[in-house]
């Protein structure tokens, strides 16, 4: 609890969906262009959450053209459009950074059963 | 100082830092200040004092630690009295009155202002710290010497260490004034002056916030 939580409360994000690493996310991203504004979508998987409360930032990592590129997002920034969970990975870690060293099938997260 | 500019000033109480978004969607990171409210205790004229100025009082004081000379001086204002006192000198001095409140709105979001305190107390610092040096080298067979000043002088001209000189010591808890900062927002609901960047001192710390001396306004 600090003296400043107050002053955050405005600029937090009620509808942030529940996610972790490992997850594979669609993150629409608000994009403006001059004078026009428009959706673009990143798609990825979450490879660390870190920080808390209006500091929360996560990083979401992709392969765009065989290249592996990260993004990395305050959870409460307001050019979010919205998060949407597409599966959830099952890891053992918080940190997926072993990831970056790894390519093709190796480089997959295993989806989450529930059985 | 120069007696000819209108000085607007408040005390207040450093919360901490934290960040917001700008219109843009761009981080800010800000200062959060607890801002006022100050009240008058003393107008001076140059009639009655030879200079114009404004005494303002901050912040809670158990009464029993007051002595009476002080209780005397905030009951001529009409005030409860207040731990701290100061004195702006400001040209329009005759347009404030005695008691009168001065709250956060005293300052508008995108005005630039200064920013005096008390900085925090390094203690006894070396001077890569205090004052930038860049120490020796860290290999070349420097002998545990690495963060010392290296050379202070001559040899027997001047036969001396000249006056001044930038050495280790204490370091901090000296008042330090940073100049040119952007209030981000206000909350005059909660008397909050949000400021762009950092500024001095700890938190919890006392503040003084002043108009731009320099450029502003």
């Amino acid at each position: 609890m600090k003296r400043t939580d107050f002053v955050d409360q405005a600029s937090l994000r009620d509808d942030v969906p529940d996610f972790g690493p490992g997850d594979t996310l669609k993150v629409h991203v608000r994009v403006v262009e001059g004078n026009k504004q428009r959706i673009q979508v990143f798609q990825g998987v979450v490879i660390r959450r870190q920080n808390g409360g209006i500091h929360e930032t996560f990083t979401v990592r992709k392969l765009s053209y065989g290249v592996g590129v990260e993004r990395t997002f305050p959870v409460h920034s307001p050019i979010i459009d919205k998060i949407e969970v597409v599966s959830l990975g099952d890891v053992r870690r918080a940190k997926l950074y072993y990831l970056r060293d790894r390519i093709g099938k190796a480089a997959k997260v295993k989806e989450k059963r529930f059985t | 100082m120069s007696n000819h500019k209108n000085t607007r000033g408040l005390l207040g109480t450093k919360l901490g830092m934290t960040q917001t978004w700008d219109e843009n969607n761009r981080v800010v990171p800000v200062t959060v200040i607890q801002a006022g409210p100050c009240v008058v205790t003393e107008v001076r004229t140059s009639d009655s004092h030879g200079y114009d100025g404004v005494q303002i009082a901050f912040g809670d004081i158990d009464p029993r630690k007051v002595n009476k000379p002080m209780r005397g001086h905030f009951e001529k204002a009409g005030v409860t009295p207040r731990r701290h006192l100061l004195e702006l000198r400001t040209a329009d001095a005759s347009e404030y009155s005695l008691g009168q409140e001065i709250s956060a709105e005293a300052f508008a979001a995108g005005e630039i202002v200064d920013v005096s305190a008390t900085s925090k107390g390094k203690g006894f610092a070396g001077v890569m710290k205090r004052h930038g040096f860049h120490g020796l080298r860290a290999t070349h067979g420097v002998h545990k010497k690495h963060r010392s000043p290296g050379s202070i002088g001559g040899c027997a001209t001047p036969g001396r260490v000249f006056k001044g000189l930038k050495m280790a010591g204490r370091m901090g808890n000296e008042k330090v004034t940073t100049q040119n900062v952007t209030v981000h927002a206000i909350d005059t609901e909660r008397g909050l002056i949000l400021l762009k960047g950092a500024v001095p001192g700890p938190k919890g710390g006392l503040v003084l916030i002043r108009n731009a001396v320099k450029g502003g306004n």
